[in-house]
């Protein structure tokens, strides 16, 4: 049974992070300079952190399996990064932060370690603008601001809609000055295959060149995953195509715990699935429900009708008649459901039935309306309204509205949007004490990896804001801790047994799945496992489907191994091969998934459980039985595997039930 | 037009696509049918379409380029019908859609090409040299912990829109596959651009724009005969401005290090 200590500090919850970083131990210069870090990841939390380890004196290695770090998934990011500056003087404060980000993840993060993200949350922002990040700015020059989801107050930094792409850069502009100076060495495609543990330690890992198929060995002091998150799992998200779990998981069968698998985020306003051949979900941001209306027929005959032709009284603004209080802007997970509950009544839209309409018809008049009367026009014609309302509408939404067109084909001026629930992050990951290390010693794990800051369900531009906390903020000082203990020079050489052990391991995976030579492509197994995981795994969840999910997922391991097929060489190149290894580790992942599902029996955030519910819908949590971490721990192949338990002590913050009404 | 409820009609088209094994082996056009395809996929799910079929065949698929396939990681990088992304001006290959294409159409597609972005196989080049230029450059020195309060340099706000201009660049390359001479200069000056026209980027302005052009250069990118076909193969649109923004900054950048007092501090100070 693995030992879960989280080490989390003693003393009030604001002097934690202050009293461990004058604890921590330190490594002086010229020790640095002989501990070699592999950083596994070039995302936000893998760039930030191999830039600062490096400017501290460390030699270090990032490895990231794109062709270049600045590809990392994080460049996706849209809406904006969170900081407890106060800039807008309306009453933030980091406690505020601190104590939304614990009521968001509904009860289920850690208060020391939520704590500390809200308290160098302002540093984060200082370093990007030092850096050059361009973020949004008022007239005066200084920085801009806007609102977000599960908050009273204005705390959410951007660049446009991309602030993501601009936080990424500059990180990557980081770690490119030091590839520069020589003092990381970056490694492009290639991809982390095994852990190397040598005497209970990370010591190193094992990656396959994507190119040329070569495994190669990489000795460590000390290793940092910062891979993402597996949410691909579901083979459908809004996640990028090369996202994937194998880093995660390849530790994870190596004795590192994973936690919280279950724990996804459902994301209510994606653009929906619109035939088989599809490959991924878009993103329509969050901030449309503020103009939008959410509604789908009263009658199935009409699902197929055109949207026009339906009358007002055979709409159903399902939200508004659910929800009254919060109406269109219920809450992410309460908004995913509903929808949800609808096209399972045989009334969603669109082609394939699972779609509900995101109406700014209503908006359009009323913002027509109102510049009509700012422009002292009278007795204004239709189409003039029309006209000024959707111009309106545009200078919020444009972009969006083009993003839609360009998939669609279809005007969100004059029919309504379709949208539909959609994968969008996973807030379990690898196990990490305070320090960011595992339960397996000198393995850190930082950014959506692991599973530290957001309980059951994710704020809005919180996981930009953890990414690099994460990186610049905390692991430049908690990896001490642990180098510190390490004596210099004791770095195991890449020829031990346990690395030429490791490499043979992910030989035989790829000789054995090369010989197989089946009759399916691997696609087709990664759609299989989708839906399965999407039915039985994702915004609703029974005991009854979960047991069955697993069942499934284990048939669908059975005829993956038997019936796949990988044509080409390992040799080179290969794409198909690529995916195969991915998606082998995706079907494991998908039962572990299903196990801790099935073994959380409560509600709570994204996780669902039908059984468990208030009489109005709401998650019925269960703070006697299940306020803890359950932390997944390997036991061998197909044995099932031991659920540990990190009980999480509320010191400051009262448990209660999380309320949006 | 109501395209999910009248569910447009599905079209045929012939793919003509660049095959090659690697770097050093010699590649060649190979044909393949693709039936009976919905207008609403995108080019990419087209093509992973075929690569089903072919990996049903135990064939070898054709190896593209993607990953984000939203227009914004840069990753994607077909010539599509002679242009790089496709036929459609400020989108990114994977924002392509099939219903571009008519029923029958023979559509070429092949990879970025250019001298400094070898061919690795069939669609995909490395684009490496990228990176090496940022490298050279591309970046401002700050320590984590070193920065003073954000809104204590206050930024105009024109200045910081037209550098978020520059920096939207995706880093795709189709500026280099687009230019007769496989020229980087719209690449290099977005970056240099979206530092320089920030107060934090000044200190390094001189060696960044130095520093970038020499590797520029020294990784076998071309010369600038200002056709800008860089700019509108550009998914992001970013403006040929920045390279003339970029030559002044050159140009002042030679002559102050040509003149500038050296200082001992290399030496150790006297
Ligand atoms: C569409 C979309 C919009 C979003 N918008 C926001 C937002 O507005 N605000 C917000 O806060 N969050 C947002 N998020 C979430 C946020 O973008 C991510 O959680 C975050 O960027 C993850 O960063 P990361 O550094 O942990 O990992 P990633 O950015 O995913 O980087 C992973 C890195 O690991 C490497 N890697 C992975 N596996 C291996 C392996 N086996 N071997 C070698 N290398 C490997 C990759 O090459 C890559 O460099 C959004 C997410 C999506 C999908
Ligand atoms: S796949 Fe990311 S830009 Fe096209």
């Amino acid at each position: 049974m693995a030992t879960l200590d989280s080490k989390i500090p003693s003393g009030p919850l604001a002097d934690k992070w202050r009293k461990h970083k004058t604890d921590i131990k330190l490594v002086n210069p010229a020790n640095k300079r002989k501990h070699h870090v592999v950083v596994v990841g070039a995302g936000l939390a893998g760039a930030s952190s191999a830039a600062s380890l490096a400017d501290l004196g460390y030699q270090v290695t990032c490895i990231v399996f794109h062709d270049s770090p600045r590809r990392a998934h994080s460049i996706a990011a849209q809406g904006g990064i969170n900081a407890a500056k106060n800039y807008q003087n309306d009453g933030d404060s980091v406690y505020r932060l601190f104590y939304d980000t614990i009521k968001g993840g509904d009860y289920r993060a850690r208060e020391a370690n939520v704590h500390r993200l809200a308290e160098v949350s302002v540093n984060i922002i200082d370093q990007c603008a030092a850096l050059g990040v361009p973020f949004a700015r008022e007239y005066g020059g200084l920085l801009a601001n806007r609102s977000f989801g599960g908050a009273q107050v204005s705390r959410t930094f951007y660049a446009r809609g991309q602030t993501g792409q601009q936080l990424l850069l500059g990180a990557y502009s980081s770690l490119s000055r030091c590839v520069g100076q020589g003092t990381v060495k970056l490694v492009t495609q290639n991809e982390m295959s095994d852990l190397v543990v040598v005497d209970g330690q990370a010591k190193g890992v094992i990656t396959r060149d994507l190119v040329t198929g070569k495994l190669n060995r990489f000795a460590a002091d000390a290793v940092i995953l910062a891979t993402g998150g597996y949410g691909n799992v579901f083979n459908l998200s809004t996640y990028a195509r090369g996202s994937n779990v194998t880093a995660s998981w390849r530790a994870y069968k190596r004795g590192a715990c994973f936690a919280n698998p279950c724990f996804t985020q459902i994301h209510p306003t994606c653009i929906p699935v619109s035939g088989d051949y599809q490959s991924k979900l878009t993103l329509m941001s969050e901030s449309l429900r503020n103009d939008g209306r959410i509604w789908v027929p009263k009658n199935k005959a009409d699902v197929k009708k055109a949207p026009a032709d339906i009358a007002e009284s055979d709409r159903d603004y399902f939200l508004e008649r659910i929800y009254p209080s919060f109406g269109n802007l219920a809450p992410r997970d309460v908004a995913s459901r509903a929808a949800k509950r609808m096209c399972d009544e045989g009334r969603g839209v669109g082609e394939t039935g699972l779609g509900v309409y995101l109406d700014f018809a209503e908006a359009i008049q009323r913002y027509g309306k109102q510049a009509a009367a700012r422009a002292n026009l009278h007795d204004v014609s239709a189409a003039k309204v029309l006209e000024l309302g959707e111009a309106a509408v545009a200078e919020r939404y444009g972009n969006l509205f083009d993003i839609y067109k360009e998939i669609t084909d279809e005007s969100a001026y004059k029919q309504p949007m379709r949208i539909y629930p959609a994968v969008h992050y996973t807030m379990g990951g690898l196990w990490v004490d305070y320090n960011l290390m595992s339960n397996v010693p000198g393995l850190f794990v930082l950014g959506e990896a692991n599973f530290s800051d957001h309980g059951a369900n994710r704020l809005g531009a919180s996981a930009l804001m953890q990414g690099l906390a994460d990186g610049f903020f905390v692991i430049p000082y908690t990896i001490g801790d642990y180098l510190a203990a390490q004596k210099p020079g004791s770095r195991p050489s890449a020829d031990r047994a346990e690395f030429a052990a490791a490499e043979a391991n992910v030989e035989r995976l790829v000789k054995k799945l090369m010989a197989i030579k089946g009759k399916e492509p691997v696609a087709f197994y990664h759609k299989k496992l989708g839906k399965i995981m999407w039915n039985q795994c994702g915004m609703a969840r029974t005991k009854e489907g979960l047991n069955q999910g697993i069942v499934d997922i284990q048939a669908l391991k059975k005829d993956f191994w038997s019936n796949v097929n990988v044509p080409g060489s390992a040799e080179n190149l290969n794409q198909a091969l690529e995916k195969a290894l991915r998606v082998a580790d995706f079907i494991e992942l998908g039962e572990l998934m299903c196990r801790d599902a099935l073994t959380r029996e409560e509600s709570c955030g994204g996780h669902f459980r039908e059984e468990y519910q208030h009489a109005d819908g709401e998650c019925l949590r269960d703070d006697v039985n299940f306020a803890h971490v359950a932390a997944w721990e390997f036991q061998g192949e197909d044995k099932i595997p031991l659920r540990n338990i990190e009980p999480l002590n509320y010191e400051t913050v009262k448990m209660s039930m999380r309320s949006y009404k | 037009m109501v395209a999910h409820l009248t569910s447009a009609k599905n079209l045929s088209v012939t793919l003509r696509v660049w095959r090659q094994p690697s770097t050093d082996e010699p590649g060649r056009f190979v044909d393949y049918a693709a039936k009976d395809l919905n207008p609403n996929m995108s080019f990419l799910e087209m093509l992973d379409v075929v690569n089903y079929g072919l990996e049903a065949k135990g064939e070898d698929p054709i190896a593209f380029a993607h990953d984000c396939r939203e227009g914004i990681c840069g990753t994607c990088s077909l010539v599509i019908n002679g242009k790089p992304h496709g036929p459609h001006k400020g989108v990114a290959t994977c924002q392509t859609y099939m219903r571009s294409f008519a029923d029958g159409d023979v559509i070429v597609v092949e990879p970025f090409r250019a001298k400094p972005f070898p061919i690795l196989k069939d669609l995909i080049c490395n684009r490496s040299a990228f990176d090496a230029i940022q490298q050279a450059g591309g970046f401002i020195t700050v320590r984590a912990g070193s920065a003073c309060d954000a809104n204590a340099i206050p930024v105009p706000k024109d200045g910081a829109d037209l550098a978020m201009d520059a920096a939207q660049c995706i880093g795709c390359g189709a500026c280099v596959a687009a230019c007769k001479n496989a020229s980087a200069m719209l690449f290099v000056s977005a970056k240099v651009g979206h530092l320089g026209l920030l107060p934090q980027g000044q200190a390094e302005r001189d060696s960044r724009v130095l520093n970038m052009v020499a590797k520029m250069d020294e990784l076998g990118f071309g010369n600038c005969t200002n056709q800008y076909e860089c700019s509108a193969a550009c998914p992001k649109l970013i403006s040929q401005d920045f390279i003339a923004r970029m030559n002044r900054d050159y140009i002042a950048a030679s002559f102050r290090q040509a003149f500038k007092p050296k200082s001992n501090a290399s030496s150790g100070g006297a």
